[in-house]
């Protein structure tokens, strides 16, 4: 009986702690002084973003399938010259129709990407116990 | 009544297979895709038929794992199931839903996120399902037996988190989440890493379970030992998720909360090698196919930890992640110790049912153990060394080759990689369909 009591007691402190957690992930934890909220134009890029699924080859912060490169930076890269690959079709990308408002909100969206960070990220410091300290610099 | 239960239990198992193959098939066409970049591009790119493949490789794992629990449960009380409809509802249910998804998918109806991609409304059949799972386990377990061994509080959490972390993945509907890039990607990832643990909960304790029940030793399932590694498996559930997202700008302490819990793993990597060596003096049911299935799960969860265990250290995360390792993380979880457990959970409940329907495969089903195995095993080093040659290409400097000269030079890893994939579909045949027959026969 005392072992159900403790079992059943851990099991409800690790819940708090995990709410309590969830809470300061959501609000303190993911912060960032780089990455404002995002604009309507933005908004409806990354649902075109979704829609399409880009994230089947392509990734943000490495994150998504591997066909297609990473697309965390490409605004810095490309500016506006970005828009051009929409419709391409290039290898195995579908070829798509956006139009012209499609394109600026993808455009849009994919530079509020390019704002909040970077990916692959070289200016990090390794510490002697495997961390790693990330020096995240502004993309505007 | 319990005839009843269990024609319902094999249902969500045929279908669970069933699911199995055609996701391995969706599988085989991706990696085609990948090598042949015209192929089906038009009928169906590959953006369609990757998540083929994830949406039903996912429903393999949740369905079989969950008509296994059903088995169990209407076992553990000897009324069996409650009373009520509620485990024909779930499967009415989520052979609807399955309809729904493929459908939502084929017709390019998707706008959920990755590895949900499907329309985001069916978020609430699905939900629904869990629920009906949740009552059905309360009023079967929890207001019935007073004793719990670990596997039914790892089925509970695993069902309890599975409601909680299906919903936290869609939070992004919500604009607070949605519109800033580091918190949808955070949450997002957060969620994925437990809901992964979540089902792991269900499935590790099926594991558990038959141990306990092909030993005849229930003692693997009570104990402080026992619920010392349930507490810590359920703390990485909660804590441990963030090797997907080191890199993200968010606060370092999420990073350093994440490596910290992620390193307890070792005490698991421990306990194995310790448990192992005691285990070579035992002889003990080895011709039980389910028995040998689950001792082959140790060798992929063995593996498997190292893996886990080096990609959560940041400084090596920093090189792995991005890269096909940690596809090689996924799948060495889902194929190398998901499916070994199930396949071993299967093999179980016919026994039970029917001691010896399946020796006239004993041939068929011993041949395709080692091809399953030895397939396999050349797919996860092919995805190691594909992603070892990415890592090596993201951190070059300087005059380096284009993101497509670096995916031309992948190449022969990707053909390693389709072979043995065709290798392990041709393995999973040949033990799914045998085992739909003779569920099917029982299920009469």
């Amino acid at each position: 009986m005392k072992e159900i009591k403790q079992n059943r007691s851990v099991f409800l402190l690790l819940i708090i702690l995990f709410i309590g957690y969830s809470y300061f992930v959501y609000t303190e934890g993911t912060e960032n002084v780089n990455s404002p909220e995002m604009n309507e134009s933005a908004i409806k890029g990354r649902m075109l973003w979704q829609d399409n699924n880009c994230s089947a080859c392509h990734q943000i912060y490495g994150l998504g399938g591997y066909l297609g490169p990473d697309l965390t930076n490409v605004y810095r890269r490309y500016k506006d010259g970005t828009k051009g690959f929409f419709n391409a079709g290039k290898g195995s990308m579908p070829k798509y129709n956006f139009n012209d408002t499609e394109q600026e909100n993808l455009l849009e969206f994919l530079k509020s990407v390019n704002r909040s960070g970077n990916f692959p990220n070289d200016s990090v410091i390794e510490t002697w116990y495997g961390d790693v300290e990330i020096i995240n610099g502004n993309n505007e | 009544m319990e005839t009843m239960n269990n024609k319902t239990t094999f249902n969500f198992l045929i279908l669970a297979l069933v699911s199995l193959m055609l996701g391995m098939f969706a599988g085989l066409f991706s990696g085609m895709q990948y090598m042949l970049p015209d192929f089906l591009k038009e009928f169906l790119p590959f953006s369609q038929m990757r998540e083929f493949h994830v949406s039903l490789n996912v429903a393999w794992i949740i369905l079989a794992a969950t008509g296994g629990v059903y088995f169990y449960i209407s076992k553990e009380n000897e009324n069996g199931l409650a009373k009520g409809n509620y485990q024909k509802w779930h499967f009415r249910l989520y052979l609807l839903t399955g309809v729904l998804i493929l459908l939502s998918l084929f017709t390019k109806n998707m706008g959920g996120r990755e590895y949900m991609t499907y329309s985001p409304y069916l978020y609430f059949p699905i939900i629904l399902g869990w629920v009906l799972f949740a009552i059905n386990y309360y009023k079967t377990i929890v207001k019935n037996i007073s004793q719990w061994p670990v596997y039914l509080w790892m089925w509970m959490t695993g069902i309890l988190f599975m409601i909680l972390t299906y919903t936290e993945a869609h939070l992004w509907v919500l604009p607070f989440f949605r519109d800033s890039v580091i918190r949808d990607v955070t949450v997002q990832w957060k969620s994925y890493g437990a809901m992964v643990g979540s089902w792991n909960m269900l499935i590790y304790g099926t594991a558990i379970y038959l141990m306990s029940k092909i030993k005849g030793d229930d003692s693997i399932a009570r104990g402080k030992v026992a619920f010392f590694f349930y507490f810590l498996g359920l703390t990485n559930l909660m804590f441990g998720w963030a090797h997907h997202t080191y890199i993200i700008p968010h606060k370092a302490w999420i990073r350093i909360l994440a490596y910290g819990t992620s390193m307890t793993e070792w005490i698991i990597i421990g306990s194995m090698i310790i448990a192992w060596s005691n285990s070579l003096k035992s002889e003990q049911k080895k011709s039980s196919l389910a028995y040998r299935w689950l001792i082959s799960t140790d060798v992929w969860v063995f593996i498997n930890l190292v893996l886990a265990l080096l990609i959560s250290i940041p400084a090596i995360n920093l090189f792995t992640h991005g890269t096909h390792i940690t596809v090689a993380h996924s799948m060495g979880t889902t194929i190398g110790i998901n499916t070994t457990i199930l396949f071993a959970s299967i093999f179980y409940i016919l026994f039970k049912q029917c001691t010896f329907c399946m020796d006239k495969y004993k041939r068929q089903l011993n041949f395709a153990f080692y091809l399953f195995h030895s397939s396999f095993f050349v797919f996860f080093s092919s995805l190691l060394y594909a992603g070892y040659q990415k890592g090596l290409w993201v951190k070059m400097v300087g005059n380096k080759p284009s993101f497509t000269q670096m995916h031309e030079s992948l190449m022969p890893a990707i053909h390693t990689l389709v072979a043995s994939g065709f290798l392990l579909f041709v393995a999973v045949l040949l033990i799914a369909i045998p085992l739909i027959k003779a569920l099917r026969s029982q299920s009469k």
